[in-house]
Formats: structure tokens, C-alpha cells, sequence
């Protein structure tokens, strides 16, 4: 037999005859959190975000990227990985080289310039998937556009969110979008810039991933 | 302290540790400061008497139901994760996973493997197996970073090196890391770290992680973190591995959220970690990163043993918060070296006879006041006294 058998035989062995029924998370759910308007999520989403030390920026379908660039600009950033595959990637590539950001686009397998990714690439542009409010999270589905590691590398990760993508919990969030029926390679929440408590429980941010998120939250009147 | 190392007779000794701790007034003002501080933060996140009491019996029903199944549950996991491109391999018991683990490091002449933090890797000793095979494995997490420097073992499962000052990190960078002068600045220290760690990201071979929940219907590997070790370690090495309990596993997608809204709320006071990072196979055609082999290993060790008991099945049902230890009276005073067990605190003590013998804990048991804090901040609601007393009969 083998080890599988033999851990399966020995489970099976068991009587569990007295364990429970499914549970009722749908219940749950629907006893414990409320359900708020899209202006109510946005905020919660926001405050949350920002407590957990990300940046959040209001900005309409028309002004994104100028903020962007305000935001680079702010921190002397003049290098960003873009996903040319992407609308919102495309209109970076298109208008930021001249106001003097050069974009590097995600076009190559990572063992072509993993070296060039965590040496000499300072910051990303991501588009998120969906966002909580709950808990001041982003969801990102990352994908052979925008990879997953555009979103951890780069010490600066900024990501444009429309605000009529926000669920009210995670929960929601799963089970509104059927995420049971797919998940992709890989589905990621994120809920603020890289940190650790390990020392003297201090907090520090930038651990190993981003040291600074920051999120350009589209308004749904733009 | 020597005693860190000891891990296989727990018992022995275990009062003379003990015993040094509670005179060692620096160790029990760095475990008193932390375990108030989490406390602290975890109170905060609970404002809701009714919303917790709730939450917690959902979480135990959630565990309970999916323990009942674990049988089935396992060989669809197995199902799914194989459709979607995981290897899974089974172990008995430590040595077993060893052998997976190195072998699939030797099939792909790795030299290097860095480390999410996993506790079941700790559970196994994988560094050490690594080591003798000739195999770098270099921990990532900055808690384990530092203890793995410092060449002692995790004392809690969610902040392993809480037993370290900043100073005495200080001094170790300084002596350990080539080029570092003595800084003792929290920040400097971390961003150290990161450098260090950054290069071995780019250069590893394998990356290996630990689970906290696996998925059955949809073949989903789930880590909860702060850092991003745990997803550079799962992404940036052509190789990931991941090891987990055979415990840890739910039927369903829908069964996450409870249960990890309860483990980062109860552990270290978040409503939740910055990353959740849901892995559900290698790198596609098409898709510029991560990794292109994925594996999977299912250790055993004592737990089916344990299952086959209705009482000490309940055992099964951990999330790996480490409220228990954060709540505990002995353990805030002793710390959690003085156990020598892997998993320390109130936790350990039910859950280390089932992997290293009921002879070898024999006088961890006594090592409670049976004050009940660790039954009732359990989030999962495991009757931890009651199975105290049973252990102790």
C-alpha cells in the first residue's frame, strides 16, 4: 500500500458519524453584514485602505493620468512597467513617455530580465479586478497582461480601481463574479503596501513586497 | 540559549527551561509587552460580542463539517489539483515529506530554496534534512530570517522571533550579514533584511511554502500574509512547493472567507493580512511568470491518528491563529522555546503528543492553570482545557 492508501484507510477508519451538516455561510453573511450604496462601499473602501497605509486618489476617466503622473512626479519616478495589453496600459504607453516617464512594457517570460525586474524597474501600473469594502482590500486576477509579479517587484505599485467595482465583502465578491466555477492561475487580495511586525512587533512597511501602494479610485460619475 | 535547539524529547527539560525564562526578566518583558499588544489589537477587532460568538460557531461548523468529509474531501483536493496542473504527493510521516521535498530539489539540481514561512516545514525540519542533502534552504519570513540567523527555532507560530530584541537583531545583523554596521532602527533593520533576501528571490531555485487552506472543489491553494515573502517565494522560483497538514482542507470556496476573517482577526488583530495570495497551479501557456511546476505535499504525521478519536479530532479543526498562546498565562511567561515542541502554548500541548508521542509531552499538559482563556479566545472553538484534562489523566 501506498502512503496515500494507507492515510486514507486510516480516515476511513474513523466514525464520523456524528459531524455536522453543511454550513450556512449564505446565512451568515446575510445576518452580519450590511449591504451599502456605492458611495458608502467607496468610502469604507478608502478609509480602510488608507489605514492600512496605501494611498487612495479620487480621479475621473479623464484625469487618472494626469494624477498618475503627479504621483510619479511626486516621488521622482521616472520609470514605470506598464501592460500594453491593457486599455489603461496602452493610454500610459501612449501619452506619459512625453511628459517624461519612460514606460517599460511586461512583454517577455520573466527569465528573459528578472534581473532588469528587481534591480532597476521602481514602479507598476496595474488595473485591479474588484475591490472590498469591508476590509479596504483590492482583488487582482493577474493574467498573461499584467503578470503577477508586476504587482509585488516594483517597490511602488499603483492601481487604477473603478469604484462601481466594489463588493461589500469578500464573500460577495466570490460568489457574485462565480468563482467557484474558475478561478484563475492565480487570485490575489491586497490590502495595503507590504509590512511586518516581526521586531519588537514595530511595524515597518515595504517588508518585501511594494513599500507604497497607491490607488487611483475612478468615480462612477466620471 | 542552547536549549533552542533540543526539539525531540520535549519533555525533558522542559521544567529547567521553563524555569530559565521566568528568571530571565528581559525574555518574560519581551513576551508580556507582545502578548498584551496582540491582545490588545485583537480586542479592537471584535467590537461586536454577538458578531464574534457567531463567527466562531460558524468557523467550528465550517471545521467540523469538512473534518467529517476529510476522506473524500482529500481525494478530490487531489482531483482538482491534478487537473489543474499540481503534482500531489503524499507522506506518513516526516521523513517521507523529506524525501519528497529534497527529491523533487535533486530532479531539478537545486542549490537553493527559499521559504515562505510554513510551520509544518518547522514540524519536519526540512532545513536541516535540506542541509545534509547539500541544499540551501534559507528562510524568508523576517521573524524566521532572524531565527534562522540567530540558529534558534520559531517561539510563536505567527511572530517567530517575538523572543528577540531590536537590539540584540541589531547586533546579529551586524555579525551574521556581511557589510552591515550595528543599527538598531526597526525600519533599517527590516530594509536590510529585504536586500539580503531580495537577491535570493532572483537566484532560487525552489520556492517553498506552507498552506493555510486548500480548496476541494476548485483545486485552490490559499496563503495568508503580510510580507510578500510568501507570494515571491510561491512566484519568482521556476519550482514551488507547498506542504500542508491533511487537516487543513475545505470543501468549498465559500468556506474561506469565515474562516479567514476569523484567522487574521483573532492571530494578530487585522480585519485582514495584506495579501491573501489563492494559487490554483503553475504558470500557463501564455502567462510570463510564475512558477511552471507546482507540488503539493500532504503530511500525516499523527494526525490520522488523531482523528480517529471524536475528542482529540477537535484538534484538527486549528487554524494556526496562535490566540491560544497570545492569551495563555504560562505561555506569556515562559515563552515559547521553554516547550521544545514545534507548536508551543496551549495549541502544542494537545496537538504535539499526536506527532511526537504521548511519552515524549508527558509533562506538557501540567503546564497549564487551566484558567480556560485559550478555550474561549479559540476561534474555531476547540475545547482546549477539556482536552488539557484528558491528557493529564
Amino acid at each position: 500500500m501506498s502512503a496515500r492508501d494507507r492515510i486514507l484507510a486510516k480516515l476511513r477508519a474513523a466514525d464520523t458519524s456524528t459531524s455536522p451538516g453543511a454550513p450556512d455561510v449564505t446565512g451568515w453573511f446575510a445576518g452580519h453584514r450590511q449591504v451599502e450604496s456605492s458611495a458608502d462601499k467607496a468610502a469604507r473602501f478608502s478609509r480602510l485602505i488608507e489605514l492600512a497605509h496605501a494611498e487612495v486618489h479620487p480621479v475621473t476617466r479623464a484625469n487618472w493620468l494626469q494624477k498618475l503622473w503627479e504621483v510619479l512626479a511626486a516621488r521622482e519616478i521616472r520609470r514605470l512597467l506598464v501592460a500594453p495589453g491593457t486599455g489603461h496600459g496602452r493610454r500610459a504607453l501612449g501619452e506619459l513617455p512625453q511628459s517624461g516617464v519612460e514606460c517599460k512594457v511586461y512583454d517577455r517570460e520573466i527569465e528573459q530580465w528578472k534581473a532588469e525586474m528587481f534591480h532597476h524597474i521602481p514602479a507598476a501600473l496595474t488595473g485591479a479586478r474588484a475591490a472590498v469594502a469591508e476590509t479596504g482590500t483590492l482583488i487582482l486576477w493577474p493574467d498573461e497582461h499584467e503578470p503577477r509579479l508586476m504587482s509585488l517587484v516594483p517597490p511602488v505599485h499603483i492601481v487604477l480601481l473603478d469604484a462601481g467595482r466594489i463588493y461589500n465583502t469578500f464573500f460577495e465578491a466570490m460568489q457574485s463574479e462565480g468563482w467557484k466555477d474558475g478561478m484563475p492561475t492565480n487570485a490575489l487580495l491586497i490590502s495595503g503596501p507590504s509590512k511586518t511586525a516581526d521586531i519588537q512587533v514595530t511595524l515597518a512597511y515595504g517588508a518585501h513586497g511594494p513599500k507604497e501602494l497607491v490607488v487611483l479610485l475612478i468615480g462612477e460619475e466620471a | 540559549m542552547s536549549e533552542h535547539t533540543i526539539n525531540f524529547m520535549p519533555s525533558e527539560g522542559f521544567r529547567a527551561r521553563a524555569k530559565d525564562v521566568v528568571d530571565n526578566p528581559f525574555l518574560r518583558q519581551s513576551f508580556r509587552g507582545a502578548m498584551d499588544f496582540l491582545i490588545n489589537k485583537r480586542i479592537t477587532q471584535f467590537p461586536d460580542p454577538e458578531e464574534l460568538e457567531s463567527l466562531r460557531t460558524l468557523g467550528e461548523h465550517i471545521r467540523q463539517y469538512n473534518l467529517g468529509k476529510l476522506p473524500e474531501l482529500l481525494v478530490r483536493l487531489e482531483e482538482t489539483l491534478t487537473r489543474n496542473g499540481v503534482r500531489v504527493h503524499w507522506a506518513e510521516t516526516p521523513d517521507e515529506a523529506n524525501d519528497i521535498i529534497l527529491g523533487i530539489c535533486k530532479s531539478h539540481q537545486a542549490k537553493l530554496m527559499i521559504k515562505g514561512k510554513s510551520m509544518v516545514s518547522e514540524e519536519i525540519e526540512l532545513n536541516h534534512a535540506a542541509e545534509a542533502a547539500g541544499i540551501g534552504a534559507l528562510e524568508s519570513d523576517m521573524g524566521e530570517y532572524i531565527v534562522q540567523l540567530a540558529g534558534e527555532k520559531p517561539s510563536h507560530i505567527i511572530m517567530p522571533a517575538i523572543h528577540k530584541t531590536k537590539e540584540e537583531i541589531a547586533t546579529l545583523f551586524h555579525e551574521k550579514v556581511p557589510g552591515v554596521d550595528y543599527t538598531d532602527n526597526v525600519d533599517e533593520l527590516i530594509q536590510i533584511g529585504r536586500r539580503v533576501l531580495r537577491e535570493k528571490f532572483l537566484v532560487a531555485d525552489i520556492g517553498l511554502s506552507g498552506v493555510n487552506f486548500a480548496v476541494a472543489e476548485t483545486g485552490t491553494l490559499c496563503l495568508v500574509e503580510n510580507e510578500g515573502n510568501g507570494r515571491l517565494s510561491t512566484t519568482a522560483p521556476p519550482v514551488h512547493i507547498a506542504i500542508t497538514g491533511i487537516e487543513k482542507i475545505v470543501e468549498k470556496l465559500e468556506h474561506v472567507p469565515p474562516l479567514l476573517s476569523l484567522l487574521t482577526r483573532s492571530a494578530t488583530g487585522q480585519n485582514i493580512s495584506t495579501y491573501f495570495n489563492m494559487i490554483s497551479g503553475p504558470r500557463k501557456p501564455g502567462e510570463k511568470d510564475g512558477p511552471t511546476e507546482v507540488h503539493l505535499v500532504l503530511l500525516d504525521n499523527g494526525r490520522s491518528q488523531a482523528y480517529a478519536d471524536e475528542q482529540l479530532r477537535k484538534t484538527l479543526q486549528c487554524i494556526r491563529c496562535g490566540a491560544c498562546m497570545n492569551h495563555c498565562p504560562v505561555y506569556t511567561r515562559i515563552g515559547g522555546h521553554a516547550y521544545g515542541t514545534t507548536y508551543p502554548g496551549p495549541i502544542g500541548k494537545i496537538i504535539s503528543p499526536h506527532m511526537l508521542g504521548l511519552e515524549a509531552t508527558r509533562t506538557m499538559a501540567t503546564a497549564s492553570s487551566l484558567c480556560g482563556a485559550c478555550g474561549e479566545v479559540c476561534p474555531v472553538r476547540i475545547p482546549i482545557p477539556d482536552l488539557l484534562m484528558r491528557l493529564r489523566e
